[in-house]
């Protein structure tokens, strides 16, 4: 009985869809059973660790935000990966930190780059901006250069001069002339709207 | 350092850059004494005291990214940074002398040296080692400062990315010419000055 298998026994209603790709499983979940997901890993299935945690950004979509655990059991040998979605408006999941204490920064960095609250996390402070700082610099609509903010005697910060950049490279199977890094414009986010309005 | 130095307040005006002059050239022979001869050095004061300062520079490393490798390399063997007199990093800044910026200048980091650099006495000078710490470099993003001259006074910037320690070293003996420079009594000791 696979790992999926198991989860979908156990809580029918929570898992949403399971996916395998290479020996690599995915389990998309609902939120709300989140924690009682992860405390059946752990102590059922062994899954004592917790590689990372990662946030992403759908922006333009309803829900607009992803959380994604990836998670490993020493004692089989097993990875899996569960994925669960947080709305722009709620913006909060529950903390997993008290079952892997690992989780404490890893839910900061995405509580900071990505502006997603953690309930009940022990010391949901910023981890990599200084506290005080208004924005969250990993969401789509965030200019690459930065804003202006201003925190007088503890900090300011001031968008940096991209000159016509930021430099990146598109993928193609062109020359190398082709591939190389050019010149687009940050706040471009027209692309992003086009592709985010199709079904 | 020599025993007695004759304060000039004239001589205090500008320093004219140079070292220190034996007797034998300018001196009347009233000052000659045969017993403390060889002892007594005339000069001036500002011209004595950025000597001493210009040929005794610690550093504080501030090493925060690739520069800080190049920095190691300059006061390893091959390059030898002490045959300036810079060789003593202080990783207290209470006793350095110069801070040298070598690396990105992250805003979280941005903090961290800026208060450093206000823990650091006076006299003090600062050196912008490499395009990251002089400007932003290559990272044009909202995590970076665009230059530790925004926080600090720098005296001198390097261009590199990294620079070579022998770039270190050439910005370290234009930090050296620039002290050289300097009016050191009149402007760290002003009350003295007048009162002499």
């Amino acid at each position: 009985m696979t790992i999926s298998e198991q989860l979908s026994t156990a809580f029918p209603s929570a898992v949403l869809k399971t996916h395998s790709f290479r020996d690599e499983t995915t389990i998309t979940i609902q939120a709300a059973s989140l924690r009682d997901i992860c405390f059946h890993l752990k102590e059922k299935s062994a899954f004592n660790y917790l590689i990372d945690i990662s946030s992403v950004d759908h922006f333009g979509e309803e829900p607009r935000f992803e959380v994604v655990y990836e998670l490993y059991s020493m004692a089989h040998g097993i990875h899996l990966r569960l994925k669960t979605t947080v709305s722009e408006d709620a913006c909060e999941i529950a903390t997993v930190s008290d079952l892997w204490p690992t989780a404490d920064w890893h839910e900061r960095e995405a509580y900071d780059m990505m502006g997603i609250r953690f309930l009940k996390h022990p010391d949901l402070r910023r981890i990599l901006m200084w506290e005080g700082y208004p924005f969250h610099p990993l969401r789509k609509d965030f200019p690459l250069e930065g804003k202006h903010s201003e925190m007088p005697g503890v900090a300011f910060s001031e968008p940096a001069p991209l000159a016509g950049g930021p430099f990146v490279t598109v993928p193609t199977d062109g020359t190398t002339q082709v591939r190389e890094p050019r010149a687009r414009h940050a706040g471009d986010l027209t692309r992003l709207e086009k592709t985010s309005s199709e079904p | 350092m020599p025993l007695g130095l004759i304060l000039k307040k004239s001589s205090c005006r500008r320093a004219e850059g140079k070292y220190l002059q034996p007797m034998s050239t300018t001196i009347s022979p009233v000052a000659y004494d045969a017993k403390i001869e060889g002892n007594v050095i005339f000069t001036k004061v500002d011209a004595a005291i950025n000597w001493m300062r210009s040929n005794s520079l610690w550093p504080m490393p501030m090493g925060l990214a690739c520069c800080a490798i190049e920095l190691m390399a300059a006061s390893s063997a091959r390059f030898d940074i002490s045959r300036f007199g810079a060789e003593v990093m202080r990783f207290s800044p209470r006793q350095a002398d110069v801070m040298i910026v070598a690396g990105t200048v992250t805003y979280k980091m941005a903090l961290v040296v800026k208060r450093i650099w206000d823990q650091m006495p006076e006299p003090k000078w600062c050196i912008a080692m490499g395009a990251c710490a002089s400007s932003g470099g290559m990272y044009r993003s909202y995590a970076v400062l665009q230059g530790i001259d925004r926080l600090i006074p720098v005296d001198v910037y390097i261009s590199g990315c990294p620079p070579r320690p022998e770039a270190l070293l050439d910005g370290l003996m234009k930090l050296q010419n620039k002290i050289m420079g300097e009016q050191a009594l009149a402007d760290q000791k002003r009350e003295l000055f007048e009162s002499i």
